[in-house]
């Protein structure tokens, strides 16, 4: 999995919100089949780095290789036609339209939309409790329910990276567990290469291959998700140990 | 009684009216989240079409539609990407320019027709049926029957298709519309095309109707203020019902109170929904909220 051209590398990226520059100089890679970390505090700019990555928000210097290509100026509607998906905070499924309407719109990028009755049926034999919820409007969902049809949603794409943004917020710990080994398994089971975002350290460095640590802005850290998880300095700072 | 059959008569006819100017109107703010005060200029320059395809080619007005429709839909279009577009980080500055809109149309056609009234015949505009007893013409039941057929079809348009579902994702979270892929600018020129088309429409079947006027365009925004409120900003549904709603009330409060009372009565049930239920009769609570948030 290692020594191959990496799928994603952001490189410099500087960014931010009008005025406000919220991300300096940053830069991280992703391998194809890797499960990538990125941890940090709140506020980091972990929201942010991901938005850059989508073009949701534009940077002000700095490049997004994907596949080769740089998108940094591109429109962000277009990164789902290129591979690129992101499960948001919170999931952001729209609220007042059905389980199955949020999933389809999963799939309105032309490359895939053609095919998606068969993509439905792949994807909800993944999350059989979405076939359940199928005519449930979103927003009535339960907390796990909801992030389950978020990522869903987001595999509708068939995305060669997935990217999630703080998955675990707002779920019991039984709904974490179950949210970090689904996935492990769409990683492992259907090369799907993942960037984690998470606040939630341990689990988070416990399912990852590598990780990067952000801090006020900054990477300040990188390396394999082993050898942060036993750095001490890394247990004191984010894990309270 | 017989005055009650037909004051209700004379209600649900203009309640259609209302109901067509209100659904553009409402499927634009629910979307774009722009309150569109030249709709009813919209509404005007329809009337004004249908008059020209009548003055100029001797089509009937029904007939004028088929042409008129796509041409209002482009320039609802052009309007959305020229002058609302541009402005989308002012969001405050799309309404003022909504207005300049309003005072540009109408001051243009009142220099083009010198203020001459025109009315626009239709082979149908004398004819009538009668129901319960009362003689009802065929013109109203024709707008009638279209606000109907365009309220029903844009509804299922907005349901059963892909790009009516991306028209609905967008109005309730842009930024996760962007993440499917969806192009939202886009989606803001196809639902501003929407929207004018719908005026362009309402003005063709108006045209048989009323004598045209540049000023007519306020006769139909006002009511159609007090109907998005009713109906609850955003729903096609709420809408149409509420143009039935305002429609009625003018009916009844026009006959049974005083004509001149029935603004009154209308904005006084405009103001009086918003302080018992805020949402309408048919908004999603918290609808607003979802649509506005984030937008980074």
């Amino acid at each position: 999995m290692t020594g191959q051209d990496p799928l994603l590398s952001v490189e410099a990226v500087t960014a931010g919100y009008g005025d406000a520059t919220v991300l300096f100089d940053a830069s991280f890679e992703v391998r194809p089949g890797e499960i990538v970390a990125i941890v940090g505090a709140n506020g980091a700019g972990k929201t942010t780095l991901l938005s850059t990555v989508v073009g949701l928000v534009r940077p002000k210097a700095g490049r997004i290789v994907f596949r080769g290509r740089d998108l940094a100026h591109r429109p962000a509607h277009t990164r789902t036609e290129e591979g690129l998906a992101l499960v948001p905070e919170g999931g952001r499924l729209f609220p007042f339209m059905t389980v199955e309407e949020n999933l389809m719109l999963g799939a309105y990028a032309p490359r895939v939309r053609a095919d998606l009755g068969r993509r439905y049926e792949e994807v909800t034999e993944i999350f059989p409790v979405l076939r359940e919820r199928r005519a449930q409007e979103a927003g009535k969902l339960s907390g796990g329910e909801r992030q389950m049809c978020a990522i869903a949603r987001a595999l509708m794409s068939r995305p060669t990276l997935l990217m999630l943004d703080e998955p675990s917020v707002g779920l019991s710990p039984l709904m974490v567990g179950r949210v970090f080994e689904t996935v492990e398994r769409l990683a492992r089971s259907e090369g799907l290469t993942v960037v984690l975002v998470e606040q939630n350290v341990t689990e988070a460095l416990e399912v990852a291959d590598r990780a990067y640590v952000l801090d006020h802005g900054h990477v300040v850290r990188g390396g394999s998700a082993a050898a942060l998880l036993a750095d001490p300095e890394i247990q004191q700072t984010y894990m309270g140990v | 009684m017989a005055d009650l059959v037909n004051v209700v008569t004379v209600g649900i006819l203009l309640g259609g009216i209302y109901a067509l100017v209100s659904v553009g109107l409402n499927l634009i703010f629910g979307v774009i989240r722009i309150v569109n005060f030249a709709q009813g200029e919209f509404v005007m320059l329809g009337m004004y079409g249908a008059y020209a395809g009548y003055a100029f080619l001797r089509l009937d007005p029904y007939v004028s539609l088929l042409v008129l429709l796509p041409l209002f839909f482009l320039f609802g279009a052009v309007v959305q990407r020229l002058l609302l577009a541009p402005l989308r980080n002012e969001p405050s500055m799309q309404i003022f320019a909504t207005f300049g809109l309003l005072m540009l149309i109408e001051n243009v056609v009142l220099a083009l027709t010198r203020g001459t009234a025109y009315s626009v015949p239709s082979p149908v505009s004398q004819a009538g049926i009668g129901l319960f007893g009362i003689q009802v013409g065929v013109v109203r039941l024709i707008a009638l029957a279209a606000a109907t057929a365009a309220a029903v079809g844009l509804g299922l348009f907005l349901r059963n298709t892909m790009p009516g579902r991306a028209i609905r994702a967008v109005a309730q979270d842009r930024a996760a519309a962007t993440l499917m892929g969806v192009d939202v600018e886009r989606i803001y020129m196809i639902t501003f095309g929407i929207g004018t088309a719908l005026a362009g429409l309402a003005g063709c079947l108006l045209a048989p109707i009323y004598s045209l006027s540049p000023q007519i365009g306020t006769s139909f925004i006002l009511p159609a203020f007090a109907v998005v409120v009713l109906g609850g900003l955003g729903s096609v549904l709420g809408a149409y019902v509420g143009g039935f709603v305002v429609g009625l009330t003018e009916a009844l409060a026009g006959y049974y109170l005083d004509p001149a009372l029935k603004y009154a009565v209308i904005f006084g049930v405009f103001v009086l929904v918003l302080i018992v239920r805020p949402s309408g009769l048919f908004g999603k609570v918290g609808a607003e909220e979802v649509g506005l948030r984030d937008q980074s």
